[in-house]
């Protein structure tokens, strides 16, 4: 025992001198939906999260407020670079298990991040739990990941309760202007993401004195829409929120022209109304659509702006929320490692707990990035942006707004 | 009003299956082979049609040309992989079109990337609004073609000399080689027409669906279903089967809610296979 006990200190003596002084590569897995439905936006995250990799590994100057940033690696570590091992889960959470299990036991990854879908997230933490390596969960809003009790996973990204209070408060806002605002309707698809969110929509609909009149649930996969619309127009609602994925959304903002349905307002949440495709695909059609986004371009000059034109020479596209939201985490993560000096997972983990970052030290509108006891960042908020043209602008709440509000929606019309 | 609207969305969108599942019926019908890169075809399908798009094509031009297309790649398919392995064993049959199916989709992954398409607006994406029922041209455009197809390759089977020559490879191909007749020519232009009203179904269907690469898997489940209840092989019996699919679709996602759909239709087709295991209009 005791001999043991002595063997293992001399390993990680070795192992923690060494360490520096060689500056080996700090593996870091990451997996995302790269074939299946949702592989246009997995894609684009993963791009993002690459993109972040290099920002840590590469020399930025002028982006050296963020932490662990431009500095040609994590200083900390010996200059060590950080190295992505991707993974494609197909937007399968029994994909999702066997490849993460593999990125732990094969690749030896000393951290995760992932994962797009939110029942895969669900599947892929439990995993990292079971084998002790950090899972930083960038984008999965479900409640439930994160209900668990679970000690290696933390969340950056605001959840479903803190954007579906600020629809709400956005709704809220447009009564008190005058508006007609009484009756919503929630249309979400079925996996973890859409019931998740479209029930604390629901809730919070609720609670904040609207009335909630078609709550409907429906399968991503659909290769029609029709009867949901035609529900829709029969009932009328003042507001509709959509919770779906891309091919799923466009197709409700096609099949809603082909029926001549518009509601006065739609909200949509994210995912599919946030997927590259949709604007070109159906930009026309959803004018006015609301979204949140926690990501905005900002002023030239500015360190989002800058870190949009990498993303933008490297793709050809600019940073959409979801993605940024991944480029964001992955800078939370490295700037962990970069504080632990260790590749140990609990020397991660334990910095990834110990994170405190403000304002400034964030691309994201959040607040900053600080962990409560669950893991949940505490200091993540959102912001409303409006499809005005070809780009979501930010349009609420009013201080942050950069275009004045459009209500009602115009549409196709 | 409102259910009057559901019924004719179901009848669109059953001519929608009818027209996908008719060249899948055929090939049962012709050679007792499950072609399971059908979906894969209808893909390919929308894709030669955003490819014409980019060179200033609009429907008429590229229905037309993914039609062609898809001809000329279901004969491909034939004498490059299929004439082959119906020498083998029957699970090499089953194998090979699945295999064939994933080479299609993750070549246009390779190809065309991840992303969404759709095409651009066009004088067929537009809808007809008859006294407030609304009917998208591209979907009724797709219906007429359904019943035209359904109609033309039932004709051309039992009204044609080429029909009855295809017929009598299916039925007995030595006998039929006796008779003067080449089995391969025969098949090769089975798998053609397949493989073409494949091509006119993905074409159509790309007109108001976003598509990536794996729309072919949306499609297809759909499209066994059809085949099995409209009785395999027969393509009248797809049309119908087609028709009933839509509808059940359309009234129970209006009535119950647009999960429980998928139930009420497989729910069906289990209870009418019970009934009748050869489908509506099959034969044992």
């Amino acid at each position: 025992m005791k001999k043991g006990n002595f063997l293992s200190a001399v390993l990680v003596a070795a192992t923690l001198a060494a360490g520096p002084a060689l500056a080996e590569d700090v593996k870091v897995g990451a997996i995302y939906p790269l074939s299946g439905n949702a592989a246009s936006a997995g894609k684009s995250e993963l791009d993002a999260i690459a993109l972040a990799v290099e920002l840590v590994n590469g020399t930025y100057p002028d982006l050296v407020s963020l932490p662990s940033v431009g500095k040609g690696g994590l200083s900390n570590l010996g200059g060590a670079k950080i190295q992505l091992i991707t993974a494609d889960h197909q937007g399968k959470p029994e994909e999702a298990n066997s490849q993460t299990l593999r990125m732990i036991t094969q690749d030896k990854v000393a951290a995760m991040i992932g994962a797009y879908h939110s029942n895969v997230s669900f599947t892929a933490t439990a995993v990292a739990e079971r084998q002790g390596i950090p899972f930083v969960v960038g984008d999965s809003v479900a409640a439930n990941i994160m209900t668990r009790g679970f000690k290696w996973v933390v969340r950056v990204t605001p959840i479903a309760s803190d954007f579906a209070k600020n629809y709400m408060e956005y709704l809220q806002d447009m009564k008190k202007a005058g508006r007609k605002v009484e009756t919503v309707a929630v249309v979400h698809e079925n996996t973890d993401y859409g019931v998740s969110i479209g029930g604390t929509v629901v809730e919070q609909a609720k609670s904040h004195g609207f009335n909630v009149i078609a709550d409907v649930a429906y399968n991503a996969n659909s290769t029609d829409v029709s009867a949901q619309v035609l529900q829709l127009k029969e009932k009328n609602p003042d507001c509709v929120v959509f919770v779906s994925y891309t091919a799923d959304a466009i197709l409700y903002m096609k099949t809603m022209k082909s029926l001549d349905y518009l509601p006065p307002m739609i909200i949509g949440d994210d995912a599919g109304f946030a997927d590259p495709a949709f604007v070109p695909a159906v930009g026309d059609l959803a004018q006015g659509v609301m979204n949140r986004s926690a990501w905005a371009v900002g002023k030239p000059g500015s360190v989002t702006y800058r870190i949009n034109e990498l993303f933008k020479a490297k793709t050809g596209r600019d940073l959409d929320d979801t993605s940024a939201r991944g480029l964001q985490a992955m800078l939370v993560l490295a700037d962990a490692i970069n504080r632990a000096g260790s590749t140990a997972p609990d020397k991660i983990m334990a910095a990834l707990k110990a994170t405190n970052l403000s304002q400034d030290q964030v691309m994201m509108g959040y607040r900053g990035v600080k962990f409560d006891e669950r893991g949940e960042n505490t200091l993540a908020a959102t912001y409303l942006v409006q499809l005005q043209g070809k780009e979501y602008v930010a349009v609420w709440p009013e201080k942050s707004a950069l275009a004045p509000l459009q209500w009602p929606m115009k549409g196709w019309k | 009003m409102i259910l009057l609207q559901v019924v004719v969305g179901g009848l669109l969108l059953g001519a929608v299956y009818a027209l996908f599942a008719s060249g899948l019926t055929l090939i049962w019908g012709m050679m007792n082979f499950i072609n399971f890169a059908h979906g894969e075809f209808v893909m390919l399908g929308m894709y030669v049609a955003l490819v014409v798009t980019w060179i200033h094509g609009g429907p008429e031009v590229f229905v037309p040309i993914a039609m062609v297309a898809l001809f000329a790649l279901g004969v491909c398919v034939y004498f490059g992989l299929i004439k082959h392995v119906t020498r083998g064993p029957m699970l090499a049959q089953i194998l090979s079109t699945f295999g064939l199916a994933l080479l299609l989709r993750y070549s246009a992954f390779a190809y065309f990337k991840a992303d969404f398409r759709t095409l651009p607006e066009s004088w067929l994406s537009g809808t007809l609004n008859i006294g407030g029922i609304f009917v998208q041209n591209s979907k009724l455009v797709a219906g007429v073609m359904a019943a035209l197809l359904t109609i033309g390759m039932h004709l051309l089977l039992t009204r044609t000399a080429l029909g009855s020559r295809l017929l009598a490879v299916s039925e007995d191909r030595s006998a039929a080689m006796l008779m003067g007749i080449r089995p391969d020519r025969m098949q090769a232009l089975a798998w053609g027409f397949s493989a073409a009203s494949a091509g006119i179904a993905g074409a159509l269907l790309a007109i108001g669906f976003p598509f990536s690469p794996e729309v072919g898997a949306t499609y297809a489940l759909t499209a066994f279903v059809v085949v099995a209840l409209g009785g395999f092989g027969s393509v009248p019996g797809a049309g119908i089967a087609g028709i009933i699919i839509g509808l059940v679709d359309q009234i129970s996602a209006y009535e119950l809610g647009p999960i429980y759909k998928d139930v009420v239709v497989y729910g069906l087709f289990v209870a009418v296979l019970w009934v009748r295991p050869q489908g509506l209009l099959g034969k044992f």
